[in-house]
């Protein structure tokens, strides 16, 4: 969009990854590597560019947004919450029994999920079905669909990277379909590289015939300037590989494998929202950090 | 009515249906020909799509139109689209996104093609997921009224069909109704339950017991899931002997879903009537044809 706030759009993204550190602290597991690198892309999309409204999230002709790499939905809960699906407070029953905020994403449990995902490997498939569909119903909606780099190993990703540029052809073409890869290096076990390197994944996409854009996955103004091309760009979806660092933001998580799917302790809570905010602390974090330390004197 | 495979039946039903309703669509996986969903991609080339062989990414490009509105029927050999179970249970099943699924060429009448091209598992797949109906009609009337009734229901659902012609067992009064099992011919010494492809089979078995003075009650059980259990308790209750039957493995289909309930609810001596190929020790189940 033009002339974004940027200044806005950081701010959001700051809140969100001490949303994510207290949510997975309270939880006592998940997944905050993933989920940190990918809250810039989140806050770009849900905050500068797709049109919802959360007072009606079945409204037909909403952007669709699908989260293949359904571990990191704590990033997701919090933009939705933010944006009004929700109240703020409701972020802290994540992976409470009965709260419809579930480890994984569920559409039927939480209006505004459009799928549930982190089988891995199947949100593409599912988000091709849904531009073709807004499509062959004449609506001008569109769909973004986040993966992740692990779980773009699975066979399903292939299949239908294979059949994405030419679907719905000639007449319904999905250029109303926008994919962004969080290409932050490192699944479960290890670094992807070291597991089923995806290398060269920019000239496999165009191989495929997917139009790749590359950008820095941390700079909004990049991401956001990516999705206008993406959108201006017709007779096929396109494809964005945004470079990012896993655990972004905590310099203890940054980059190691170890924290994909670990909740910290309160402490390391403490520490991780600390760094994120910096000094002096804003008021806003001041009673986050306050809640956690309570919580590790319990 | 001439007899005609359910596959055949399904295929000319869509192209009638296709006409009235807009949103109905057709996804493939190289197989449409098979699955005799080519007449409506003919009819309504716009609407069909080919996604090649690619199963798991046609059942979630199904999934996602479903959940934008549309009514696709994703269709391949019921072993090649349940065998995508992982996707049919996260973008089908929990996601209940109502895409219809349709798996042709079920159980060992296919023939010679052999076992790997066999939909032998499939029911006891699906049965085990939530939110998907089971439905395998017997014969072109109620094949034709399954899939009308599969346009208007609002979650998904698995039709099962076969390669094979079937014999009408339906005269033309009859409605097709999920969950409702129908008596296609009362008796009172024994309940054959049947489904699918050996109904009629079963229907021609009561004729030869009658012959020997045992009258065989015969129900077709089109909705394995859920299963009438009212009608199955009732016959059951009064003739105390029951046998099902089927083409399946014997783990999981229709066999098992009877047993679970008369286990629970009214034990009552009953057989298994189908393949018993799938053992813990064989490995393989050669096929092919008769003649040398």
């Amino acid at each position: 969009m033009a002339n974004p706030d940027l200044a806005k759009l950081e701010s959001i993204a700051r809140e969100g990854r001490v949303q994510i550190i207290r949510m997975l602290t309270h939880a006592g597991s998940g997944h905050p590597g993933g989920s940190l690198s990918v809250i810039d892309i989140l806050t770009t999309l849900f905050f500068n560019r797709m049109r919802y409204d959360p007072k009606r999230p079945g409204w037909e002709d909403r952007d669709r947004f699908v989260l293949s790499k359904g571990h990191c939905v704590p990033a997701q809960y919090y933009c939705m919450a933010r944006a009004g699906y929700f109240p703020m407070d409701r972020l802290i029953t994540l992976r409470k029994l009965g709260s419809a905020l579930q480890g994984h994403p569920d559409r039927v449990m939480l209006p505004g999920i459009e799928a549930a995902t982190g089988s891995l490997g199947q949100g593409l498939s599912v988000s091709m079905g849904m531009a073709l569909g807004l499509k062959l119903g004449g609506k001008g909606a569109r769909v973004y669909c986040v993966m992740g780099d692990g779980e773009s190993q699975e066979g399903q990703v292939w299949e239908s990277l294979m059949s994405a540029p030419k679907l719905g052809g000639p007449d319904h073409h999905l250029d109303n379909l926008c994919v962004i890869l969080d290409y932050n290096g490192i699944q479960l076990d290890n670094f992807v590289k070291k597991i089923l390197d995806l290398e060269p994944v920019t000239d496999k996409l165009k191989a495929f015939g997917w139009p790749v854009l590359e950008v820095n996955g941390h700079d909004i103004a990049q991401v956001d300037k990516a999705l206008d091309q993406a959108e201006a760009t017709k007779g096929g979806p396109t494809f964005i590989v945004a470079h990012t660092v896993k655990g972004k933001g905590v310099s203890f998580m940054e980059n190691d494998p170890e924290w994909h799917g670990k909740a910290p302790k309160p402490e390391e809570a403490v520490r991780a929202i600390q760094e994120i905010v910096g000094s002096p602390v804003p008021a806003w974090a001041e009673p986050i950090i306050a809640e956690l330390s309570a919580l590790g004197k319990k | 009515m001439a007899a005609k495979a359910s596959r055949a039946a399904f295929g000319e039903a869509l192209i009638e249906l296709g006409a009235k309703d807009p949103r109905i669509v057709t996804l493939d996986a190289d197989l449409s020909k098979s699955t005799m969903t080519a007449g409506f991609a003919k009819k309504y080339p716009g609407r069909a799509f080919n996604l090649g062989i690619a199963e798991s990414g046609m059942i979630g490009v199904a999934a996602g139109l479903a959940l934008a509105g549309h009514v696709p029927f994703a269709c391949s050999f019921a072993c090649f689209l349940v065998g995508r179970f992982e996707t049919i249970r996260v973008s089908v099943a929990y996601s209940d996104a109502p895409v219809k699924l349709v798996g042709t060429h079920v159980g060992v009448a296919i023939g010679e093609d052999g076992y790997t091209q066999m939909g032998l598992e499939d029911i006891a797949c699906l049965r085990s997921l939530p939110n998907i109906p089971i439905i395998q009609p017997a014969d072109e009337l109620e094949t034709k009224q399954a899939v009308a009734y599969a346009v208007g229901h609002p979650g998904p659902l698995y039709l099962r069909l076969t390669r094979q012609n079937l014999e009408p067992v339906h005269d033309a009064a009859y409605r097709f109704k999920l969950g409702r099992a129908d008596v296609l011919r009362p008796g009172h010494d024994v309940t054959l339950l049947a489904t699918g492809g050996p109904v009629w089979n079963a229907l021609e078995a009561a004729k030869k017991l009658a012959v020997d003075g045992i009258q065989a009650e015969v129900i077709n059980v089109a909705t394995i899931k859920p299963l009438d259990e009212e009608t199955i308790l009732r016959s059951a209750g009064r003739t105390g002997h029951v046998i099902t039957v089927e083409d399946h493995s014997i783990h999981g289909g229709l066999g098992s879903a009877v047993a679970e309930l008369l286990g629970e609810v009214m034990p009552t001596p009953a057989s298994r009537a189908t393949t018993r190929a799938s053992t813990p020790s064989t490995a393989s189940m050669p096929t092919g044809s008769r003649e040398r």
